[in-house]
């Protein structure tokens, strides 16, 4: 049968993602020590698997609410309201997804009519073009560089924008370079999107993990920004919880109800158990976040040291727990780079062009790794970085 | 980087060599070295053990875990009788409580007889003990922060997004 005539031309339209083909790589192969991974090395906290376990015991696997249940969503605005310093009404405009990435695509796909544009910073989240392809908008992808530390700049913002724009994507500290946005460039962007009647979707999953000095801060706390942005956060990196597969959106309730619309055909509701695991990770989660975040901060202190050290240039990420180098000098591309250093010395790392065009030249390093294994993971680095400076 | 942090790292693995915490700590190596000998003259470091699962080495002592109540003393409360009993090289820990008894031992002895000996003899006799309750361990889940059955290693995808 000809399947490719029965497959949608919209699906068939998204490119395959380059991490896929890299995993596959990486699959077959034995003692690979992997810094190719986007999650925490821990498991959940116990404190929190075990309040999965006990509701489980009691016999709660009915559904939900389709917004998610009401004590949930309750603990929600108090936690954003106390973290993002702004407010939403648990009853309206809070919406329990599963994981962001399902909150990500039911944004797109209330907001988007098809030929919208939306303008997303590059490097950026796989998902991002997909996501944006699916829900029948044109993606834009706006470049960042090293030389910003790859936050976005309203100047550079400002040029990619058209009559069709209608939705900006957010994602600071960034997925894969860890890069955070200064509170000035925050306030261009907002004024921009102010300007322009822009919504913005702001993808906050990060935001836990800073390692600057600047506190997080969120554009939807910015002045006039509440009313158009969707502010998008969840579980799975601050708490360690990414198979709970738990997010949520805040938005204004017009916004939040059409993404129901969508979720409750769909999705009916998030899974009651991680429902349920994530009130008592708000509950009672913090200072296991805070011991997690100062042992990442600790091994992003390293990893960037001696990146620089062995000759991958690498600035410090304010967030998040991927280190970014630099290695247009090597003399590979980054594929190349990635085989090769996979090849010969077993050391997975994913290339920066499966993050985007903009992303060539770099390589996602996740430092979400024992220490143990960072080291030796490093010293493998070295002499891969050696053996390209003396060929 | 702090030197919270370095204790951090030092109270979790005493063995770290200076090199490991240096490069863990971002800190110069000197640095981390004349800071740790710094704690180590000035007793904020006191020492360094290893956390053994006994049961594995086919002789396990017999740990006692003793509630004591004291009468306190007019000059110095409780010290003075906590410092004494805390000599005896058969109490690994002693501490002041609040709640219903005074101190908390922790003692271990070649077996149960030692540790009773010690309770019957030495303790209870003491002037200025008034009572002492004794519990033995009988099996030991975790110490010191370490699980003596750990978790199984989840498993964990290579590449992911």
């Amino acid at each position: 049968m000809d399947y490719l005539s029965k497959i949608s031309r919209q699906v068939a339209a998204v490119p395959r993602s380059g991490i896929r083909d890299f995993f596959e790589l990486v699959q077959g192969r034995e003692d690979v020590i992997s810094l190719g991974v986007g999650e925490p090395d821990y498991s959940a906290p116990w404190h929190i698997r075990e309040a999965a376990i006990y509701s489980l015991e009691r016999g709660n696997t009915s559904y939900t609410s389709n917004l998610g249940l009401m004590s949930l969503r309750r603990k929600i605005a108090g936690y954003v309201e106390d973290f993002f310093d702004v407010q939403y009404d648990p009853t309206s405009e809070i919406l329990v997804t599963v994981g962001v990435s399902e909150a990500l695509d039911l944004a797109l796909r209330a907001l988007l009519n098809p030929g919208d544009e939306v303008l997303y910073h590059e490097p950026c989240y796989v998902s991002y073009m997909p996501g944006v392809l699916l829900a029948h908008g044109v993606p834009v992808a706006v470049a960042t560089s090293r030389e910003d530390d790859f936050a976005l700049k309203p100047d550079v913002l400002a040029e990619a924008l058209t009559p069709k724009s209608r939705v900006l994507m957010l994602n600071f500290p960034t997925n894969p370079t860890g890069g955070v946005v200064s509170p000035e460039d925050l306030e261009g962007i907002a004024r921009l999107c102010i300007e322009r009647d822009l919504i913005v979707i702001s993808d906050e999953i990060y935001s836990e993990l800073r390692y600057d000095d600047n506190p997080h801060q969120s554009i939807a706390a910015l002045p006039g920004m509440r009313e158009r942005t969707i502010l998008l956060h969840g579980f799975s990196k601050a708490f360690a919880m990414t198979g709970f597969r738990l997010g949520y959106a805040c938005a204004p309730e017009p916004l939040t109800e059409a993404m129901m619309k969508i979720h409750q055909y769909s999705m009916l509701c998030a899974p009651i158990t991680s429902q349920v695991a994530a009130l008592e990770a708000l509950e009672n989660g913090s200072s296991a976040v805070e011991k997690m975040r100062a042992s990442y901060h600790e091994r992003r202190d390293f990893v960037v040291r001696r990146l620089n050290e062995i000759g991958m240039k690498c600035f410090s990420p304010g967030g998040a727990f991927y280190a970014f180098p630099d290695i247009r000098e090597l003399g590979l591309s980054s594929q190349d780079f990635a085989m090769g250093l996979l090849e010969a010395e077993n050391v997975a790392a994913v290339p920066g062009d499966a993050f985007g065009a903009s992303g060539e030249g770099f390589l996602r390093c996740c430092y979400a790794t024992a220490f143990d294994q960072l080291r030796e993971a490093l010293d493998r680095m070295e002499r891969f970085v050696a053996t390209l400076a003396s060929s | 980087m702090t030197n919270d942090s370095l204790l951090k790292i030092l109270r979790r693995n005493g063995r770290s060599s200076s090199a490991d915490l240096a490069e863990r700590a971002s800190l110069p190596e000197n640095d981390v070295e004349a800071q740790i000998s710094a704690w180590e003259a000035d007793g904020t470091v006191l020492g360094y053990q290893a956390v053994v699962d006994q049961a594995r080495t086919g002789h396990a002592a017999v740990v006692g875990i003793i509630e004591v109540k004291l009468t306190p003393e007019r000059e110095g409360g409780f010290d003075r009788l906590a410092t004494r009993i805390a000599k005896f090289d058969q109490v690994l820990s002693c501490y002041l409580m609040s709640g219903a008894y005074d101190l908390l031992l922790v003692l271990e002895g070649q077996d149960l007889m030692e540790v009773a000996r010690f309770v019957s003899e030495k303790l209870s006799t003491m002037e200025g003990v008034l009572s002492t309750a004794t519990h033995f361990r009988l099996k030991t889940y975790k110490e010191n922060g370490f699980a003596f059955a750990g978790d199984e290693d989840p498993e964990r995808l290579p590449v992911a997004p």
